[in-house]
């Protein structure tokens, strides 16, 4: 069966670019990092890198999926094999469908979160629940062996039904996944603009007596006043090209898998960066506007400084919104939880054509049965996460194919874009067919900065010093005390080193019992992981052997 | 909100949306290339 899918309209497919790049962190993860990282001097570094590494790492993946979409590839398997005819290129290619899959696995998880709670914002759960109870429901929601609202097994229910609504629109094709960007993203836009609105028009109107000089405008004040002598920590650096680098979806190979099917001499140089800068204005411009202005106006500031971060969303924000009495509040919850259910979404997609795109091309698969197989495969590999959250199985699955995976295929494909396949090349792939004209530096950037940077980014994860201090490390090091990692950097990972000093400083028996459990569980999930990985290099190899067999090119 | 902090988010809000709207207009302005294309909104029948 041929894949011989296209695209319905150019706006929609910016708009399912876009959607695949807006996710849960523009709103979550962005202004936490700014507030942790010198507040409005963090947009510096941030739109520096965004300029450097964020939109030459776009026009490189739309322009390798365009060049691999015209041989018949729409997966990164093949795609990086068509840049080059070096047999192991297409074995690196796995981590542009593995990351996909494994993302999946925990990320429609968290989508399920939102869809379940848009549920019990319209349902009026959180009415009249106190803070703590609110951040408690959150803690019975994710334990699938308690039920809050009397479904049994909820969060199990909540996760099939999105996967359940994630592979019907698969199913439909790139037609599916259009239609739903352009129902998505302007709701999402919408949503944000009026709950950005009423965060920034707060004032201190909702000051609690708890926190009578609590006010909105406290919270976005924290979090543009610009620290500058941050600008020299090359944490706030390190930190700003990872926030640009996650939040624009590139090294997961769902860009590619989108560009590929565009034809050569359609533009690919305004696409993408109309696609880049939609996401940069829902971060920057939404993501900043919501969360932390609400939060300060009714909790104050020092309540912000201590609890900013991924929780505030679910722990936090129903109970905010509770204040604006039960009509307004419900609104409200529908349309945060709802943005956040299209942010997830829209991403959630884009993550399952990479693998139905490599079943079309090789195995002659039909979009229903990759779609279905697609669902499948994330529901087994996702029901740990469900099942095991609180054991650590989640966070293993985002370190490893949500932070590392990343990294390195982004890194691994810059070096093949702009060194072996070579930038002449390169860059005429980019411009072919543009409606505008990339300023000619970027040919310097995509060759010598966007590499470098990609590399100091892997470095930082792979040695990052203890306590991410820096400036304290270089200093250790030059005075010949060596490098200290920390427990969070890719070296100590590998072995667990945190956990096993937890199980080694612990004396209560049952906590190094359960330590020792979650010791278990993270190697399971390692093991998955690498199974997962495993089988689609084994599945690329059988392809490969077709192809020769048929007298195909790889 | 202190001055800086302002003159800061509104300068970063006003150039991000901006260059947004800029590259979006520029899409949606931009004539259809002649058939055959990579979308099938103009297409003769569907595929």
């Amino acid at each position: 069966m041929s894949n011989n899918e296209s695209w319905g309209t150019r706006v929609g497919l910016i708009l399912a670019m876009a959607g695949n790049a807006v996710g849960l962190g523009n709103f979550l993860r962005f202004p936490v990092q700014a507030i942790q990282n010198g507040g409005g001097a963090f947009i510096i570094p941030y739109l520096v890198c965004f300029l450097l590494m964020g939109i030459p790492l776009l026009w490189i993946e739309w322009s390798m999926g365009r060049f691999g979409g015209n041989r018949g590839h729409h997966s990164t398997p093949f795609i990086l094999d068509a840049l080059d005819k070096r047999p192991f290129w297409k074995y690196i290619g796995v981590f542009g469908i593995f990351t996909n899959l494994a993302v999946a696995a925990y990320y429609c998880y968290i989508e399920s979160w939102t869809m379940a709670y848009v549920y019990h914002s319209a349902t009026g759960t959180f009415d009249g629940l106190s803070q703590s109870q609110v951040a408690a429901f959150f803690g019975n929601y994710v334990d699938v062996f308690q039920s809050t609202t009397g479904i049994p097994f909820e969060a199990i229910i909540f996760f099939v039904i999105c996967l359940a609504l994630n592979t019907f629109i698969l199913s439909r094709g790139l037609h599916g996944v259009e239609r739903a960007a352009k129902i998505g993203m302007p709701l999402l836009i919408l949503f944000g603009f009026i709950l950005a609105f009423r965060g920034l028009t707060l004032g201190n109107s909702g000051a609690s007596a708890e926190h009578p000089t609590a006010s909105a405008i406290d919270g976005l004040n924290f979090l543009w006043t610009p620290q500058f002598d941050s600008l020299s920590n090359p944490k706030v650096w390190l930190a700003a090209a990872g926030q640009i680098f996650f939040t624009l979806s590139v090294g997961m190979g769902s860009i590619q898998c989108y560009a590929s099917y565009l034809k050569t001499k359609d533009d690919i140089a305004l696409n993408a960066a109309s696609a880049g800068f939609m996401n940069e204005f829902v971060e920057v411009v939404l993501g900043s506007s919501i969360v932390i202005p609400i939060a300060a106006g009714y909790l104050g500031l020092d309540w912000v400084k201590e609890n900013a971060g991924f929780g505030m969303a679910f722990q936090t924000m129903p109970y905010l919104f509770e204040k604006w009495g039960p009509f307004l509040s419900t609104i409200a919850g529908v349309m945060w939880f709802g943005l956040l259910f299209f942010a997830g979404i829209t991403s959630s997609l884009a993550m399952g054509t990479p693998w139905m795109g490599f079943m079309q091309d090789e195995f002659g698969w039909s979009r229903e049965k990759g779609a279905i197989s697609f669902g499948t495969i994330v529901l087994i590999l996702g029901l740990p996460t469900v099942i095991f959250f609180s054991q650590g199985v989640f966070d293993e699955y985002d370190y490893w194919a949500g932070t590392v995976s990343l990294v390195v295929f982004a890194l691994v494909e810059t070096i093949l874009f702009s060194w072996i396949f070579g930038m002449d090349k390169g860059w005429k792939e980019i411009n072919m067919g543009g409606d505008i004209q990339v300023p000619v530096f970027y040919k310097f950037v995509i060759k010598y900065i966007t590499p470098v940077l990609l590399l100091f980014v892997f470095l930082g994860s792979l040695l990052t010093p203890i306590g991410n201090n820096w400036q304290e490390a270089f200093s250790q090091l030059f005075s010949g005390n060596g490098w200290t990692l920390d427990n969070g950097s890719i070296v100590k990972q590998i072995t667990s080193a945190g956990l096993r000093e937890q199980i080694a400083t612990a004396t209560d028996p049952a906590t190094i019992e359960a330590l020792k459990d979650k010791l278990l569980y993270i190697s399971g999930a390692r093991i998955l992981l690498l199974s997962v990985f495993t089988g689609i290099g084994i599945l690329v190899y059988i392809a490969h052997k077709r192809r020769l067999k048929t007298g195909g090119v790889a | 909100m202190n001055t800086t902090a302002l003159i800061i988010m509104v300068s970063t809000m006003l150039l991000v949306a901006s260059i947004n709207a800029y590259f979006f207009v520029k899409v949606w302005r931009t004539p259809p290339r002649p058939e055959p294309d990579s979308f099938d909104e103009n297409d003769d029948e569907p595929r």
